[in-house]
């Protein structure tokens, strides 16, 4: 006969060693911990309120350039190594860690207009006002010897872009026609023009590398080969784009940064009408780069702004200025995920975070669960108007904030009066336009 | 590689000396020759190092020719004529060539668009799974963790000293890996036949299909471990059951072992009715009838006996056509459902209760037995007994018997079940929730001492209530309730303990002595209704345009003029709900912290507020739940460089045999992770 007694298992309760934490039970039965929506709401309204109070994204500014900063590039393989070019002609190497130039490099007479890195991180790439491509060593000479570039081009034109092949020995540069290089000739192995035109930037597709997309200035964007004898299509747009970028993580989508205040992104395979059309800017936007994850892309605005907008959102998640950043002209996304760099008119590289209230370096377990936990917490609770209005809270620059005002104004009154006009025509007569559909005037094939 | 440096400064500067110098001669002589040509941005078609000829932009035409060919004496007249006719004449040819040639390159694009869509459109799924992922980690192509082989780590490694060499040839001759491959050909074709995540699905399965198998095994010996007979007959009857709709199977499909089985069935029932097996004629079953008297299983299974000894002598039928309505039966016969459940009380005193019970699956409970005319008891309830005669006479009207019948029984049950909910609901009566208000709900509302009135009264008063649907009725009712002189009489089910009743009939009685909470809370009600029903407003001026003073009041035209009627409001929430009043004033501080619209991704308000609803933290969950749910979408590692995706790992399976022979995994030792930032 079994008898039923009341017994516990050691197991439950002993430690094994002193050493372990002591094991509490816990009732987990909602009755005896009530109201947990009041509870968790009113914890996330404290951690959207701690997030915009730990927000300070700046983290340095590398000064030393003696022009404005034309453009920005990453090492492709060291996180701490960026390069940058001024509009006197000098390239200076950064070591961010250090946060101090490392070299300085007469590179070109006039603008050093574009910098790329070579995918195996050992040379980099400028281009300048002087029509020269030059190649050049990542690392320094020795001492008392003279900067020398490795390799010289000259070409007829002035070159505005150039970007390296993610995995080959080619590159691509950009002035009145889109060239194709091996690196081992001095004449271009390809050359793509479709009118005459000057194109302001050239970028080869993370992904797909072997396609190729350029900004001309007959406000058009056109998608290339580099397999293929002939550009592929291009689409024209009632502006001109400055930048474009692809998307790391999906291969057919890029964004382009206009000068009507928007970024466009794309999807390649059907041009006619943007995915999506993101606006916040209140001047043209210069620069775009993507995260490495794909998942959001930080702009470069002429309105002294940087803003980081996630990928398929309308409106930036958040805006970086500061009272002595000039226009800004060049923006990149450092490798990790952490950092975003910017480079401005007024010859100063800054260094941001790209999560504005992050904290970095090492979290302890528990730091890393509460900050899980809280982020859970503002995602969950994100709709609620108090705390809505705590997370999107930005505050902006005077000048900024009245001109944004005008334009949303200026905007309703024109949505106003293309709704009285389609109020008043005959049906059918006047289509109704959405917002995408605007700013493409065609595609041409 | 050629090094080129021009520096061509001090030319150009002689240059410019010379430009200027030749246009301070010219300006001298008092008459420009042409304006300088500039040029302001670079162009392929000029070269930067020639001079630019003076007026090249200035087309030559035919009538500049055609001056100096006048003048020459030397042409011959016939070509001058030729000449004059050419300039006479009108008519341009059509741009030939080059239309050819747009169309061809614009073909030749339009291809190469398609197929580099094509290529591109590969990746679509890999980006959609990336964009539903619950959780992304980056770098995406993580290094395995532990110690790496020499050949990883040392690239462009090569066997120098005669030992080294010596082994290689070893490792050569026996088809081992010396240098970047590290695989052996053995585990390049494994690893081709094979990816990671099918090898983890088929493992899944496996796993899967072993421990539903060692369930099975556990679940069968536990079975036979059982002693209870009871449960071995219920097993088998089942298993009857399972093998009579196999049968029927059978007999569509193979009608050759059907008829087997069939005769199998046959020699079964023969021998059941050769032997006396069933008959309740063994000496158990004679023992068991001595029982039968007092004992109530042993009759059931004496019962159960007989029942077995019929359904195994039941001859077989051939299913016909109207199968479908057999196999109905069959399926209710085969096993009844008191099988299962424990036995009804009346129905195991009466053996003849059992052929109904099939019949009739959902027969009349006892009450209702009770409650239908001719058997009715009059020391029932005597609600119902009122009830009933209600009933009867209605029924008598209608003359419709089975329905009536039929509709007694229901409100006895209706009745019933109200008055269960009643006893439960006595001690704590408001802690019903808002949102299951309804017209049962409204018992509910109404106080303790209305307990103390006559309850039969109160659920004719609902009866007619359901019936009727209408509030006068009710109101009525309850008047008719207040006037009667009869004194509130004790209630026939107690709710409390019948020594405490009277207690806390008195203290209730007591507490509630001048109240008349039914009448207080409809007035209530109705000056809530007024309060909330729009109001006329007057704007007439007295003396306005007439005269005034005292005694003078302002025109009836002008009155009506002036009062401005609102519209009606809408129809209030509780407009039908009579023992209900619903507020529908917005309450302002609660108002800023909800949300007012449905935010996108849900589909209704009753999803949000579920999604709501569900607690995160570790108060509410346990700490694996927690950090399922808390996990972030996006992780990424400290100082580790992400690259972009990379074809060859993502794109692999497609590819097939192509990508299998440059290699399946892709070997990317020399990949070093980035300088670690210092933490600022």
């Amino acid at each position: 006969m079994k008898v039923k007694v009341l017994c516990r298992n050691p197991d439950d309760y002993v430690r094994e060693t002193t050493r372990d934490i002591q094991r509490v039970p816990r009732n987990y039965d909602r009755t005896l911990h009530p109201f947990e929506v009041p509870r968790e709401y009113t914890r996330a309204l404290n951690a959207t309120k701690m997030e915009r109070l730990f927000a300070k994204p700046f983290v340095a500014s590398l000064g030393g350039h003696r022009d404005g900063v034309s453009c920005l590039a990453k090492h492709a393989k060291s996180l701490s190594t960026v390069l940058s070019g001024a509009c006197d002609g000098e390239v200076k190497v950064w070591n961010l860690s250090r946060r101090e130039c490392l070299r300085t490099i007469p590179a070109h007479e006039g603008f050093v207009r574009a910098i790329c890195s070579r995918f195996c991180g050992t040379s980099f790439f400028t281009v300048g006002d002087d029509k020269t491509v030059k190649q050049w060593r990542m690392e320094a000479p020795g001492y008392r010897v003279r900067e020398e570039p490795l390799n010289t081009i000259l070409g007829k034109a002035v070159y505005t872009g150039i970007d390296h092949h993610q995995s080959e020995g080619t590159f691509a540069t950009c002035g009145q026609t889109v060239d194709i290089w091996d690196e081992q000739r001095t004449s271009p192995i390809r050359s793509f023009s479709w009118g005459v035109d000057s194109f302001s930037c050239v970028r080869y597709n993370p992904v797909e590398t072997e396609l190729l997309a350029s900004c001309a200035s007959d406000r058009s964007i056109v998608l290339y080969d580099m397999r293929e004898s002939t550009p592929l299509k291009k689409v024209i747009m009632k502006l001109r784009s400055n930048t474009l970028c692809w998307n790391p993580m999906e291969a057919y989508n890029f964004t382009c940064s206009n000068e009507d205040y928007n970024l466009y992104t794309y999807d390649m395979r059907y041009l006619e009408t943007p995915v999506t059309v993101h606006m916040d800017h209140v001047s043209a936007v210069l620069d775009v780069d993507y995260s490495p994850t794909g998942k959001e892309f930080v702009s470069a605005s002429f309105d002294r702004t940087i803003r980081i907008f996630p990928k398929d959102k309308g409106h930036s998640r958040e805006v970086y200025h500061t009272k002595r950043m000039q226009h800004v002209i060049c923006v990149r996304w450092s490798a990790d995920n952490k950092y975003v760099l910017s480079g401005s008119d007024e010859m100063n590289i800054r260094v941001w975070k790209a999560n504005a209230s992050e904290k970095l370096g090492v979290l302890t377990s528990r730091e890393k669960a509460a900050v899980q936990y809280n982020q859970k917490l503002k995602a969950k609770f994100k709709n609620h108007p108090k705390v809505r209005r705590i997370a999107h809270h930005r505050h902006l620059p005077r000048d900024i904030f009245k001109q944004k005002r005008e334009l949303r104004d200026m905007k309703e009154a024109r949505r106003r009066k293309e709704q009285n006009v389609h109020k008043h025509s005959k049906p059918g007569s006047v289509p109704i336009v959405t917002e995408k559909e605007k700013h493409v005037v065609t595609v041409v094939e | 590689m050629c090094f080129i440096y021009i520096y061509k400064k001090e030319g150009s500067d002689d240059e410019r000396k010379h430009a200027k110098l030749l246009e301070a001669i010219s300006s001298l002589g008092g008459r420009r020759r042409k304006k300088h040509v500039e040029r302001s941005e670079a162009s392929v078609q000029v070269s930067e190092f020639s001079v630019t000829a003076g007026g090249a932009e200035e087309k030559i035409n035919l009538c500049d020719l055609l001056g100096t060919m006048e003048k020459t004496p030397g042409a011959p007249s016939k070509t001058k004529k030729q000449l004059r006719n050419l300039q006479n004449c009108k008519e341009t040819l059509e741009l030939p060539l080059s239309k050819q040639q747009t169309e061809k390159v614009g073909i030749q694009r339009t291809v190469a668009y398609e197929k580099s869509t094509k290529e591109v459109s590969r990746w679509e799924s890999v980006i959609i799974q990336n964009q539903k992922a619950e959780q992304l980690v980056f770098p995406l192509k993580q290094e395995p963790a532990g110690p790496k082989r020499m050949e990883q780590v040392v690239a462009g490694w090569k066997a120098q000293t005669p030992l080294e060499q010596e082994i290689f040839s070893i490792l050569h001759s026996n088809k081992q890996p010396v240098l970047d491959p590290v695989l052996t050909p053995m585990e390049k074709a494994a690893i081709k036949a094979m990816s990671l995540e099918e090898a983890k699905i088929r493992r899944a399965e496996l796993q899967k299909a072993r421990a539903l198998q060692s369930y099975y095994e556990a679940k069968a010996k536990r079975g036979k471990r059982i002693k209870s007979k009871k449960y071995h007959r219920v097993q088998k009857k089942a298993k009857q059951k399972e093998f009579l709709k196999q049968f029927d199977e059978m007999m569509k499909t193979n009608p050759t072992a059907a008829l087997e089985e069939l005769k199998k069935m046959e020699l079964s029932r023969m021998e059941e009715r050769m032997s006396l097996k069933h008959q309740n004629s063994g000496k158990w079953a004679k023992s068991r009838a001595i029982m039968a008297k007092y004992d109530e299983s042993a009759r059931s299974a004496m019962q159960e006996q007989l029942q077995l000894n019929k359904e195994l002598t039941q001859k077989l039928v051939v299913p016909s056509d109207d199968e479908e309505e057999r196999r109905a039966e069959e399926e209710a016969n085969a096993l009844p459902d008191f099988v299962n459940e424990a036995e009804p009380v009346p129905d195991s005193a009466n053996p003849w209760m059992r052929g109904k019970l099939t019949s009739e699956a959902s027969g009349p409970d006892v009450s209702d037995v009770a409650a239908e005319p001719g058997v009715s008891d009059v020391a029932a309830e005597p609600s119902s007994g009122q009830e009933g005669e209600q009933h009867r006479e209605e029924e008598e009207e209608e003359e419709q018997e089975e329905e009536e019948e039929k509709l007694l029984r229901e409100f006895e049950r209706k009745r019933k079940l109200r008055r269960n909910e009643e006893d439960d609901l006595a001690p704590q009566p408001r802690e019903e929730r808002g949102s299951e208000w309804s017209l049962p709900a409204s018992v509910v509302l109404i106080p303790h001492h209305c307990r103390t009135l006559n309850t039969s009264l109160i659920h004719v008063q609902f009866d007619s209530y359901n019936r009727a649907r209408h509030l006068n009725q009710f109101v009525q009712l309850y008047v008719a309730i207040k006037r009667e002189p009869q004194r509130p009489e004790p209630l026939k089910k107690p709710i409390f303990p019948p020594q405490s009743f009277a207690e806390q009939a008195a203290i209730i009685k007591e507490a509630f002595a001048g109240d008349d909470v039914i009448s207080d809370f409809l007035k209530d009600k109705r000056k809530q209704e007024e309060a909330g029903r729009p109001k006329v407003v007057d704007l007439t001026l007295p003396g306005w345009g007439e005269w005034g003073g005292v005694g003078l009041k302002p025109s009836r035209q002008k009155r009506r003029k002036f009062r401005l009627k609102a519209a009606a409001a809408p129809p209030r929430k509780d407009q039908k709900l009579p023992a209900v009043i619903i507020s529908e004033k917005r309450n302002a501080s609660i108002a800023a912290h909800q949300v007012s619209q449905l935010p996108f991704p849900f589909q209704n308000s009753a999803q949000f507020e579920s999604c709501m609803r569900s607690p995160v933290g570790q108060t509410w969950n346990t700490q694996n739940t927690v950090k399922k749910l808390t996990a972030p979408r996006v992780v990424t590692k400290l100082g580790a460089i992400i690259q972009p995706m990379a074809k060859e790992d993502f794109l692999k399976q497609k590819k097939g045999p192509e990508a299998a022979k440059q290699g399946a995994i892709p070997l990317r030792g020399t990949r070093k992770k980035g300088k670690k930032k210092d933490s600022r």
